[in-house]
């Protein structure tokens, strides 16, 4: 692979991912529909369901496209990080911590107007999900703990120091639940579609993915970023700060993450709760994967993604099948993907990577 | 050493022992079975999953027969059957071992949602079964430090117990576990001698598989007698932190086990006394030292050379 690609081979590049993505999506569909069968149901009624629910009319397409904020913003976060070579497997407690922060301004601030309020907590929640994965970067670059399993564990701390957090300082005084005070109508994200949910969170999601986009394949740090994903050693005797772009990895993940917990919690939920994500941290990974790391295609599998989880639950309650389905479906996508062929920025990151 | 003893024969510190060992057991299978995937030189993310799975099949089989040792043999079996799988990604393929095994984890969680749901609907009313208990020991429960620890456990953790002697052996004894140690430094060397790299690689991975297996049967039949969705709760991946701790060594993967039930059971019984930390800080405290270990002890366990490198066959001279 040539080190100085021209821009547009590199955006034509995409279409061998897209093809083996595609076939990997097939693939693991036909296994879901054995799936489905055992279920005692026909394979087709139900995806019938899951389709028509998830992009058959204008509310459907609009909580799909709501879906596809936090898997898309987790998932360019992730990929990202997967760019620099970083695992990071924290997305889910970043975006808890981001969501948190946001809400506790959201807050604070009550009776700002939107023009402030709303960038202020977009800042906070990017930074509350920096700075906990920069957490991550010290332990790995600092102490050699490979972020694999400290952001696993990161993830449990956080969601129990949020929890701590909603039950004791930022509960709601007047709520028997653990959760925030409502957000006052300028903390929230503005709707696009009237009579729908859908929030201008998924024009961050979409700006974010071409910014990121634009950042891999157009800008020199992009550039140094892959390079040190591909190869820290040759990164290094270029002459690259190998290790800045290390951190810039864990940081770029945890700010999108926090971000997406910023669209749940100011868009959707209109207050922090336990319960913020089903794992979206967690389907992140399966996004960025499918997405091959790719910005564009984070998005598109972003959005597959989120069809199929919105699907689910009118396939659960139509056909009776159960919508945990589609995590598996997920898994499997990934798994006939790399069967197919393992991505070659993982393949090459093999050879570099020592777990000690 | 008199001032300690009535301190010691405290029931309430002899409750802390024996829940201390109780809570270790599982994380412990799950690592012994690291130790032997990753000594051949295969990164094992996939614990998390086969503990899962087998808390998940145990659980169904053990309900279904309605005789324990039914579940445990097919908690074994599938923690088997969830390894060879990752092995046919990792080591036929070559796949990143990292990846596999997170996407492992999560068709696993995936798959246990499903059927579980499939199996026992979504009522509010989970099926529960007469998980193991206790065996009387009679008066040996009753030996300080030693009873509790030892004497006042169920039928799976002796089993456990015997396995961490039986690893010990088949890694420094046995030719098998030489070859498992050989294939982990240095594949290459092993194959030029004769050893089937492949064949032994997925040998290890399927041990691993049977004993994450086990450790997730001891969660659903030991502990509490229920499945609960992703009752594993990151033990598997904690489990590769005392891997490290342990040094790769089935003593000291009991002790590093030993130290992180000791956390829980300290966590546990911290909850019900009045000292003024909020719950939440306590449930933090497995991951926390997870962290801390890890930080504190990486680089010096000395891991097999050959760690998460895949190996291709014939290809002894381009390595």
């Amino acid at each position: 692979m040539s080190a100085t690609e021209p821009t547009r081979a590199a955006r034509w590049a995409l279409s061998p991912a897209l093809a083996g993505g595609a076939l990997a999506v097939l693939a693991a569909f036909l296994v879901g529909a054995a799936l489905i069968a055992a279920a005692g149901v026909n394979p087709l009624t139900a995806y019938a369901a899951l389709f028509e629910s998830a992009l058959g009319s204008r509310n459907g397409i609009a909580e799909t496209l709501l879906r596809t904020v936090p898997l898309a913003l987790c998932g360019l976060g992730v990929a990202l990080a997967f760019r620099s070579g970083v695992f990071n497997v924290g997305a889910e407690g970043q975006l808890f911590l981001g969501g948190t922060a946001a809400a506790a301004v959201g807050v604070a601030g009550a009776g700002w107007p939107s023009v402030l309020l709303l960038p202020a907590m977009a800042m906070a929640a990017m930074l509350a999900g920096a700075l906990w994965s920069g957490v991550a970067a010290v332990l790995k670059l600092r102490f050699r703990a490979d972020e694999l399993i400290t952001t696993i564990m990161l993830n449990y701390v956080a969601i129990h120091f949020v929890s701590y957090l909603l039950h004791g300082p930022l509960k709601d005084p007047n709520a028997a639940l653990a959760q925030t005070t409502r957000l006052t109508n300028e903390a929230r994200l503005p709707v696009l579609l009237a009579g729908t949910r859908l929030h201008a969170g998924i024009l961050m999601a979409i700006v974010a993915a071409a910014l990121a986009h634009l950042f891999l394949w157009k800008r020199t740090n992009g550039f140094r970023l892959r390079v040190v994903g591909l190869n820290p050693r040759a990164a290094e005797n270029a002459g690259m700060n190998v290790r800045a772009m290390i951190v810039f990895g864990f940081l770029i993940c945890g700010a999108l993450s926090g971000l997406a917990g910023f669209a749940e919690v100011s868009g959707v939920q209109r207050r922090m709760i336990e319960n913020l994500s089903p794992g979206f941290g967690y389907t992140a990974i399966m996004v960025a994967l499918l997405g091959a790391t790719s910005p564009l295609g984070v998005l598109a599998a972003a959005f597959l993604f989120a069809a199929l989880q919105i699907g689910a639950t009118t396939m659960e309650s139509a056909a009776g099948v159960p919508s945990t389905l589609t995590t598996i479906i997920q898994g499997l996508v990934v798994l006939f993907l790399i069967g197919r062929s393992a991505a070659p920025m993982l393949r090459d990151k093999i050879a570099a990577r020592r777990v000690t | 050493m008199s001032r300690f003893l009535p301190f010691l024969a405290d029931p309430v510190f002899a409750g802390f022992l024996s829940a201390s060992m109780r809570l270790a057991i599982p994380i412990l299978l799950a690592a012994l079975g690291g130790l032997f995937s990753e000594r051949s030189g295969v990164l094992n993310i996939g614990l998390e999953g086969a503990m899962l799975i087998g808390a998940f099949v145990g659980f169904v089989a053990a309900f279904a027969s309605g005789n324990l040792v039914v579940g445990v043999l097919a908690a074994i079996l599938a923690g088997v059957v969830f390894d060879l799988i990752l092995g046919f990604y990792a080591i036929t393929l070559g796949a990143n071992q990292v990846v596999v095994g997170i996407a492992m984890n999560l068709l696993a969680a995936g798959f246990t949602a499903y059927f579980y749901r499939l199996i026992f609907g979504a009522g509010t009313q989970s099926p529960r079964i007469d998980a193991f208990s206790q065996l009387d020991l009679g008066q040996l429960a009753d030996i300080p430090l030693v009873g509790p620890l030892l004497f006042r456990q169920d039928p799976l953790a002796y089993i456990a117990l015997a396995l961490i002697a039986l690893a010990w052996f088949v890694t420094a004894k046995s030719r098998f576990g030489l070859n498992v140690r050989a294939v982990g430094e240095h594949p290459q060397a092993a194959e030029t001698l004769g050893v089937n790299v492949i064949l032994i690689r997925y040998a290890a991975l399927s041990i691993s598989g049977a004993l994450a297996g086990l450790g997730g049967a001891y969660l659903s039949l030991s502990a509490t007698g229920v499945f609960i969705d992703n009752m594993t709760a990151g033990r598997g991946y904690i489990a590769l932190a005392i891997l490290i701790l342990g040094r790769r060594h089935p003593i000291g993967v009991l002790l590093a086990a030993l130290l992180f039930g000791a956390a829980d059971a300290l966590q546990l019984r911290a909850q019900l006394l009045p000292i003024g930390v909020p719950l939440q800080f306590l449930l933090m405290l497995p991951y926390v030292l997870t962290i801390v270990v890890l930080a504190g002890f990486v680089g010096r366990g000395g891991a097999p050379a050959a760690l998460g490198v895949p190996f291709r066959p014939g290809r002894s001279g381009d390595a």
